[in-house]
């Protein structure tokens, strides 16, 4: 088909047609309609989120404190973060890979598991568990700061020192968010408790999407227990759901960073316990303006997401989309 | 607040539906019932806490060990909140107008341009849907904060500071909101564009007719995500609003509970503060919950 003919259809211009390569130009013309959907998203993702984005990364090769102009320093940034950063290096990274680890995996399981529970309900009652289950992710900010703190609070009136002294467990007051001990723990616990956020949404919104008859079919072919059901049916029709909460999941524990400072009440947590990338970055970047190094640890935690983010894809994304 | 009641009714009818239906269900599921309540009152804490907070007198707000419930419930909080911003230039409304226009504004436009994207990415193939979409992943990764100083360069350079656009154009671009959508349009089989199609619908009826309505869920879920994160935002009143009556609720509330964190008057006027900026988001999640079940239960495409 010549790209003449093409043109002179504009109503199809999607239909996957092998033209025999006519020019750029033509094509881009034939599916200018493609364009304009995606027009309005485009031109604002490139002024605030690429431009912004490209400028980092560049900024991330000059040594730069918000004030005096930009100096270029070549690579030295990012040799200084891999040799000599000691807390970046002992902290930092170690209790990034930790955190992620187990709360990412574990809050994305915990995620569907508990929609498919919730999706079993019935249905009038089925949105008011939704909502509970969505509470700390839609009033995060608040419980944070106010519920947590006073439920680990360090003296005997804390609530879970209370508890634990009144069981005779504990027969002094532990410093829950003093202690570089227990931070870390906390705060993956916390972590857990908050992480039924958007990845769940979706997944419980994936779920309402599949076909009933589905599982009318599956049981006729020979499917008998629920497991089998989740793993032969129900996860292959909602992967694109478990891709994405699988992504959101990568995304949101490895750029995670306000937990420990909000725990500790302030952005350095004891000991460096609970020092995450982001903590790291939110240093440098907003306490001590060093911005052009603060990128470079920007440019490394994007290519540590980006890692994760191609493992997620290897696992749950179709042929076709990788 | 209507749709509250009205929802709590139709619960209440279908609980005691559910209730007989529960009869009939075996072991397992009461069990997983059983736990699952648990678990609910449990993460339902803060909302519990948020509700309680707001309507405690002075002396209860300050008791040691704080109590999650209110035992003498009083509207002094939200009255202080008024009296105070009687004396201010700017009163408590209008950062309240602002909040709601920007963010009613945010929500429509992030769900039409995120969808429309999505769809394009989904179910087009032109030269560089690939690349831009992979472009839009990649973006989800980068930390928010070594970009905020060029994209407040590129705010003050297309002169929107000072706008309610301010507000608005940076939100627009959403990447998680068009990776999500794109992934129910994934779904939706070609079949049904191409029977489209070939009955004659041009691309914007297949979008409205089709790919809209059957996404319900998903525009659900962006709604709730959308209105929870500019409702809640600061950073652009903090950064591209010098103007004090062009800045929204959620800065108003910063300023009150930065100030006033060893103040004691000020602690009962953050609690009321705090339920006024819970409840819309309470309400918003509530509507657009609603209407992922009602949609899926008529909707024939699946």
């Amino acid at each position: 088909m010549s790209a003449a003919t093409e043109t002179a259809k504009p109503d199809q211009p999607t239909v996957r047609t092998r033209a025999a390569q006519p020019g750029l130009l033509s094509r881009i013309w034939a599916n200018r309609i493609s364009y304009i959907f995606i027009g309005p998203f485009l031109i604002t993702f490139v002024l605030f989120i690429l431009v912004p984005v490209v400028v980092a990364i560049g900024l991330s090769f000059f040594s730069f404190n918000a004030i005096s102009m930009p100096k270029f320093i070549g690579w030295d940034n990012f040799l200084a973060i891999l040799s000599q950063d000691r807390i970046f290096l002992q902290y930092a990274i170690p209790n990034t890979f930790k955190f992620a680890l187990i709360v990412g995996p574990g809050g994305y399981m915990m995620s569907f598991f508990l929609a498919w529970l919730i999706n079993q309900l019935p249905k009038g009652i089925r949105d008011w568990f939704t909502l509970a289950i969505y509470a700390p992710s839609l009033a995060s900010g608040v419980a944070f700061a106010v519920v947590w703190p006073v439920i680990f609070s360090g003296d005997r009136v804390g609530y879970l020192n209370n508890l634990l002294l009144s069981w005779g467990i504990l027969d002094q007051p532990v410093l829950w968010l003093q202690d570089p001990k227990y931070f870390m723990y906390i705060m993956i616990g916390i972590s857990l408790w908050a992480s039924m956020g958007v990845g769940f949404l979706a997944m419980l919104a994936g779920l309402q999407t599949v076909n009933k008859e589905l599982y009318e079919a599956g049981a006729i072919d020979g499917i008998s227990n629920r497991l089998q059901e989740i793993f032969y049916l129900t996860i292959p029709a909602i992967k694109p759901q478990m891709l994405f909460g699988a992504v959101m999941a990568v995304v949101g524990t490895l750029k995670a960073g306000a937990i420990g400072a909000i725990l500790a009440g302030s952005p350095i947590t004891p000991q460096y316990s609970g020092h995450l990338m982001i903590n790291h970055i939110d240093d440098f970047a907003i306490i001590r303006y060093e911005l052009g190094y603060a990128a470079a640890l920007s440019v490394l935690l994007l290519l540590l997401v980006y890692g994760a983010t191609k493992v997620s894809f290897q696992l749950f994304g179709s042929k076709e989309d990788e | 607040m209507k749709a509250l009641q009205t929802m709590t009714r139709r619960s209440g009818v279908s609980l005691a539906r559910a209730w007989r239906k529960m009869q009939a269900v075996d072991w397992f599921q009461r069990i997983t019932l059983l736990g699952l309540i648990l678990l609910a009152l449990f993460m339902a804490l803060p909302i519990i806490f948020i509700f309680n907070h707001a309507f405690k007198p002075i002396n209860e707000l300050f008791l040691y060990p704080p109590r999650f419930i209110v035992q003498e419930p009083t509207f002094e909080n939200f009255r202080e909140l008024f009296l105070k911003t009687q004396s201010l230039v700017i009163p408590f409304t209008r950062y309240l107008f602002n909040s709601l226009l920007t963010t009613s504004l945010t929500m429509i436009a992030v769900i039409a341009v995120s969808s429309m994207a999505a769809y394009a990415f989904s179910k087009h193939v032109f030269p560089g849907s690939k690349f831009f979409f992979a472009l839009t992943i990649f973006a989800l990764m980068f930390a928010p904060e070594a970009v905020a100083i060029p994209r407040y360069l590129v705010i003050a350079n297309i002169g929107i500071m000072n706008t309610y656009f301010a507000h608005i154009i940076p939100l627009i671009a959403a990447p998680t909101s068009v990776f999500l959508m794109k992934q129910f349009v994934d779904q939706i089989p070609n079949e049904l564009m191409e029977a489209a199609r070939i009955d004659g619908a041009k691309e914007w009826l297949i979008f409205f007719r089709i790919v809209m309505p059957v996404c319900t869920p998903a525009i659900a879920t962006v709604a709730i995500l959308t209105f929870q994160g500019a409702w809640s935002q600061t950073e652009t009143s903090n950064l591209y609003i010098q103007v004090e009556s062009m800045k929204t609720l959620p800065y108003y509330v910063m300023t009150l509970t930065n100030g006033l964190a060893n103040n004691v008057v000020g602690q009962g006027v953050a609690a009321a503060v705090g339920l006024i900026m819970f409840v819309p988001n309470l309400i918003i999640f509530l509507i657009s919950q609603r209407r992922v079940l009602a949609t899926m239960a008529h909707s024939g495409i699946k």
